[in-house]
């Protein structure tokens, strides 16, 4: 029992991870634009967010540099992808290249670096129920700000104007121009805003979930959280629930380990890349399901000035 | 945005289509003494160890081949992939792939084997990146799923395997417990073109892939008919050409050029399969492809380019004291300049003043 | 003279080097219909879209009621009451009727209040609209009642229409007519833009006509006929067409009792389709658009494998599962509605963009024979009269009237026994249409089997022999070109064929 109360606990963590880089990049899908630098982006927020810790000692300061980090990035691909019209899978791989490779230039100095005692978070008088409490209650607060976040951003969507408006342009940039919007501002601010939400994750990762800095120790989770938005089709309460599925994967592979299976070691870490591909061939078989809630502008290039 | 607007050019620039790279390659360059100096680091300096030093002898030369040959080969096959709209960006899965596969027939050479075992090590090369890339192509054509996506996963899982092979089953029993495989048999060691140097004949299979590919695309209805896949697929489905051979195609070109390369690098310059095999050709390819402009003599100029900036970096480090990440800054910033620099061959500045309605 | 509402002085714009508004000067007064008529690219949309703020001008002034106005953006022109129904809706599928009129209101209502609106305003009107409707399910000409609707809410001092009537049937024009008429009743003045000569002539007070970017006249069209109008939209007479009767032999394509589901989601199902075009006839399929035109046609050529195999026949042969490339080889060639993208790989020369159904300059092992295919290419730009810079020109610089001579100069020559055409002189220059159908009728002449789909209705009734009308997916019985009248076919366009039919007999 013990150690299916560790593994819902850890499941809640690693699915924060890519639920908050996912529905980043859902806020950049929603308006007709894809970040494929997702990965670049939370290799140079995790740093950042190390970096700023290690020297100021604060937690705030750590994230407030990752999430800094990621809109400062996604503003740069904006600024090409938007008002210049460069090939966004392009300059999207462009980003995550640069990214991998600056982020390991820039972080060599803290490679063996430790971050100052992380807190332990404990929810009061509810974290002491017998193992709900460990499963649930016992988090860092960003999980349950993450839950809170998805929620509103399903009424954003749906109930206001600016998430219809938001929404009218990833369907239709010429349309919704037509009518006066200004949609190429419109969108550079909601890939910012998805930015810096990757950049969070990033942060998160570095400073919370293996508070350490390594190379390239985002490890895939920027692709899979891109996976999942198509996954999701594009829903904010199936990026959460497919969020903690992946982040279940992760878990499997410890948890079986500890369970003593006998499967080497390297095939369990392959569980949530493999997970990724069969989920993704599942749900994309059906072609007219993509279509129907896929945001019909995503991937072509819109030219206000015709 | 008032006074320094774009315009749409009505046709696309021809000048730019080359000048685009070469200003890329300036602006890096630039940005490049600009960190150097940032860094406390003599620029000039920097600007020899990447410019000067690779080509200063017949030795830097050939090392510079050397490097260029994996690059050149797996550009050549995303070349075809990604002018038929088909974003193979898994190489480096396919190129590990392909070093395993060679490195299963090299392991099975004994003193006195032929040297002939050579070819099919390195046929076994481009099956492994070919099988690697087909799993990618079957997915996408009967799930639909995105190549993008799925040929990335399939790099980590790709290293994992490569990881658990060398750390396990492969592992040289004499090696004192280090995760490498014994070193092959200095009989399947590709040949080299001439002595003193450790080019081999990688760079002339490069080379003869580039004028293949050439050939292929610009010569032949099936590479025509790939790139129009690629840049209307209406009007290729109108024309009645299948886009599933056609991802097909792509996908297997691209990966068994990923794959012979791994096959090269690890019977060739490694000698052994080692977890450091995987060194991100496969990525730093895209950058080659884009870079010469999916052409193939493009591609030439670009993977000596590339491969420029990969000894400069290593120099970097052991002159300069500078990480060798260097390198993937560098590789990065071309990449995003270029992009940049292309805005130019589809769009005209025009600087003028605000004529809103003058009365 | 009363101070008209809307004064244009001297507007200009230049795109590149093509001027498409040349010092336009335009007076509309109030409670008056204006019709802005010209060919196409004579910069009608450009001058609208300057009123409406899309596009700002190099040059000239607007004057609203007397006071110079500075139009930056749709909004500002909305909120001098200007408003603008586009030829291409600005709709979102997706949304409800009401979400896409809020987002095109720029008042701070909330969305019950505009639900409400839309009730009142359709009824106000005559115009039936149910507010919940997600506008995917709409046809054509209820999204234009959203868009029209959508343009009444803002209280329009001035509406501009644009083409409206290309999606209606002619009955549905009628009921357009006469809710304009009710508007301009109601204080409201109208800009319509049009190149149908009689529908401007029945509807409107005053007329401008453009031709590349300058006014040539100014007329009350109700006082003139088609014959000067067309004069002062074209400068020159228009071609006369040599149509002889037509003597029609063997049956080249047979199709019979086609049945096919929609491969979208959103698209129409074929259902019993069967009719024949023999040698040496032209067959039209005439029809508003959206009614499975576009699901017939690839069907017909090969895009679309799914259909029976029996169902469509080429002299005899079965295809229905054969792919584009085995139709051509038995004489299938067609000419699709688009152009870039479809007929023509835009980023390519005008060789190459032969060899996408053309396959005589290649070795049978594949390899391209480039210097025949530049000539067998300037051999078509010769013949087809297709100003170019030669083969190796881009496809994508030529004007739409060249590249459609260039594309129907391709499958003409390929000597064809079935040739299928879709929207043959849509966005066409009046010359080159001119050299188009002509060709058409020539090909007719020398024994080739025509289908043409079209929306243009006075086109099919030029080139047709005979006649089907298509509706909700379903084929109208033949009707001879002698026996066609544009009211019996708009009945047809509802779909009601049986009861004319019945009427008739």
């Amino acid at each position: 029992m013990e150690t299916y109360v560790l593994l819902f606990a850890s499941t809640l963590n690693a699915g924060t991870v890519l639920a908050i880089a996912a529905l980043g990049l859902l806020i950049n899908e929603k308006v007709g634009i894809v970040n494929l630098g997702a990965e670049g982006m939370m290799l140079c927020a995790a740093i950042a967010g190390f970096a700023a810790v290690v020297n100021t000692g604060s937690d705030i300061a750590g994230f407030l540099a990752g999430m800094a980090a990621g809109a400062v990035l996604a503003g740069i691909f904006g600024l090409l992808v938007i008002y210049l019209n460069t090939n966004a899978y392009a300059t999207g791989l462009a980003l995550s290249l640069f990214g991998a490779g600056f982020s390991a230039f820039v972080g060599i100095n803290y490679v063996q670096a430790k971050l100052p005692q992380r807190m332990n978070y404990e929810v009061p008088w509810l974290s002491d129920i017998p193992w709900i409490g460990s499963a649930l209650f016992k988090h860092h607060p960003l999980v349950y700000a993450t839950i809170a976040f998805a929620i509103a951003l399903i009424w954003f969507f749906d109930r206001t104007r600016t998430g219809l408006v938001l929404r009218a342009i990833g369907e239709s940039p010429q349309s919704a121009h037509a009518l006066g919007y200004p949609v190429r501002r419109i969108r550079w601010i909601a890939v910012m805003v998805g930015g810096s939400l990757c950049g969070l994750s990033g942060a998160y990762i570095s400073m919370i979930y293996t508070p350490l800095w390594v190379e390239g120790m985002i490890a895939g989770k920027g692709w899979i959280a891109l996976a999942l938005t198509t996954f999701a089709t594009w829903r904010a309460a199936r990026i959460l629930l497919g969020a903690y599925l992946f982040g279940g994967f992760t878990m499997l592979q410890f948890h079986l380990q500890a369970t003593g299976i006998e499967v080497p070691s390297h095939f369990l870490s392959m569980l949530p890349y493999i997970a990724t591909i069969v989920v993704l061939a599942i749900i994309s078989r059906n072609p007219q399901w993509i279509r129907v809630n896929m945001p019909a502008s995503i991937g072509k290039p819109f030219f206000p000035g015709s | 945005m008032n006074f320094i607007r774009l315009e749409v050019r009505p046709l696309p620039s021809d000048f730019w289509r080359i000048a685009s790279p070469v200003l890329a390659l300036i602006i890096t360059v630039i940005l490049g003494v600009i960190l150097f100096m940032a860094l406390g680091k003599d620029p000039i300096k920097g600007l020899q160890m990447f410019f000067w030093e690779p080509i200063r002898s017949p030795y830097a030369l050939g090392e510079l081949m050397v490097k260029a040959t994996p690059l050149l080969l797996i550009a050549l096959g995303l070349s075809v992939s990604f002018r038929s709209n088909v974003w193979n960006i898994g190489a480096e899965g396919q190129y590990v792939l392909g070093a395993i596969a060679a490195s299963a027939v090299a392991l099975m050479a004994e003193r006195n084997t032929s040297t002939w075992i050579v070819v099919p090590i390195l046929l076994a090369g481009v099956m492994g990146g070919m099988l690697w890339a087909g799993i990618t192509a079957w997915l996408r054509d009967r799930f639909n799923a995105n190549e993008i996506l799925v040929s990335l996963m399939l790099v980590y899982v790709g290293i994992l395997f490569l990881n658990f092979l060398v750390f396990g089953p492969w592992k040289d029993p004499a090696g004192y417990n280090f995760p490498q495989t014994k070193t092959f048999e200095s009989i399947t060691n590709i040949p080299k073109l001439w002595p003193g140097s450790r080019v081999n004949i990688g760079w002339l299979l490069a080379l003869l892939g580039a004028v293949v590919m050439g050939l292929f695309l610009f010569r032949t209805r099936a590479g025509w008919a790939q790139q129009v896949g690629g840049l209307a697929p209406q009007a290729a489905r109108y024309a009645g050409f299948s886009s599933r051979r056609a991802i097909w195609i792509a996908l297997l070109v691209s990966g068994g050029c990923a794959g012979l390369a791994g096959a090269l690098e690890v019977a060739g310059p490694v000698g052994q399969l080692t977890p450091y095999v995987p060194v991100g050709y496969g990525f730093a390819a895209i950058i080659v492809a884009f870079v010469g402009r999916l052409h193939p003599v493009g591609l030439i100029f670009s993977s000596l380019l590339m491969s420029m900036f990969y000894i400069g970096g290593e120099l970097a480090q052991s002159r300069l004291g500078l990480p060798k990440s260097i390198t993937g800054v560098f590789q990065g910033l071309l990449l995003f300049c270029l992009l940049a620099c292309d805005v130019f061959m589809a769009y005209r500045l025009r600087i003028s003043r605000s004529a809103k309605g003058a009365h | 003279m009363p101070t008209p509402l809307l004064s244009l002085k001297g507007m200009t714009k230049r795109y590149s080097s093509v001027v498409a508004c040349n010092e336009v000067f335009l007076d509309i007064q109030r409670g008056e219909i204006h019709a802005v008529l010209g060919e196409n690219g004579a910069g009608k949309s450009t001058l609208m879209k300057m009123i409406y703020g899309s596009v700002q001008p190099d040059a000239g002034a607007i004057e609203f009621l007397g006071q110079t106005v500075s139009i930056s953006n749709p909004k500002e022109a909305r909120r001098l009451g200007i408003n603008m129904v586009f030829q291409h809706f600005n709709l979102f599928d997706t949304l409800t009727v009401a979400q896409n009129v809020w987002l095109g209101l720029d008042q701070s209502f909330d969305l019950q209040t505009v639900s409400q609106k839309i009730i009142q305003k359709a009824s106000a009107y005559g115009l039936d609209i149910d507010p919940q409707r997600p506008v995917h399910n709409l046809s054509v000409g209820e999204m234009q009642r959203v868009e029209i609707i959508r343009a009444l809410l803002s209280d329009p001092k001035l509406l501009i229409l644009d083409e409206p009537t290309s999606v209606l049937t002619p009955q549905a024009a009628d009921k357009l007519f006469t809710v304009l008429r009710q508007l301009v009743l109601e204080g409201c003045s109208i800009v319509y833009i049009s190149h149908k000569l009689h529908e401007i002539r029945e509807l409107c007070h005053l007329c401008t006509v453009m031709r590349s970017g300058r006014v040539t006249g100014v007329c009350d069209p109700r006082q003139e006929t088609n014959q000067t109008l067309s004069q002062m939209m074209i400068g020159t007479q228009p071609v006369q067409l040599n149509k002889r009767d037509s003597a029609p032999q063997q049956i080249v394509l047979q199709v019979d009792q086609l049945h096919l589901q929609s491969e979208d989601q959103f698209g129409i199902d074929l259902k019993d389709l069967t009719f024949q075009v023999r040698r040496g006839e032209v067959v039209g399929i005439a029809g508003v658009s959206g009614n499975g035109q576009r699901e017939l046609l690839y069907a017909l050529s090969g895009e679309d494998t799914r259909s029976q195999h029996a169902s469509i026949a080429i002299e005899g042969q079965s295809v229905g599962a054969l792919g584009p490339h085995q139709r051509r080889r038995l004489g299938l060639h067609f000419v699709p509605d688009e152009r870039l993208g479809r007929g023509a790989v835009p980023s390519m020369s005008l060789a190459h963009n032969l060899l996408l159904t053309r396959t005589d300059d290649v070795h049978a092992s594949g390899w391209i024979r480039w210097k025949q295919l530049k000539l067998h290419a300037q051999r078509i730009i010769d013949q087809f009269q297709v100003k170019a810079q030669g083969p190796q020109a881009l496809a994508q610089s030529l004007s739409g009237g060249n590249l459609q001579k260039f594309i129907v100069g391709r499958e003409i020559d390929a000597k064809p026994n079935l040739l299928i055409v879709s929207q043959p002189t849509w966005g066409v220059d009046v010359g080159a249409a001119a050299q188009i159908r002509s060709a058409i009728l020539q090909l007719r002449d020398a024994g080739c089997a025509v289908l043409i789909i079209s929306e243009e209705l006075e086109e099919l009734l030029e080139l047709s022999d005979r006649m089907h009308v298509m509706s909700q997916g379903r084929l109208s019985p033949s009707m001879n070109r002698a026996d066609a009248d544009v009211q019996t076919i708009g009945t047809w366009m509802s779909g009601l064929w049986d009861q004319a039919v019945e009427m008739r007999a």
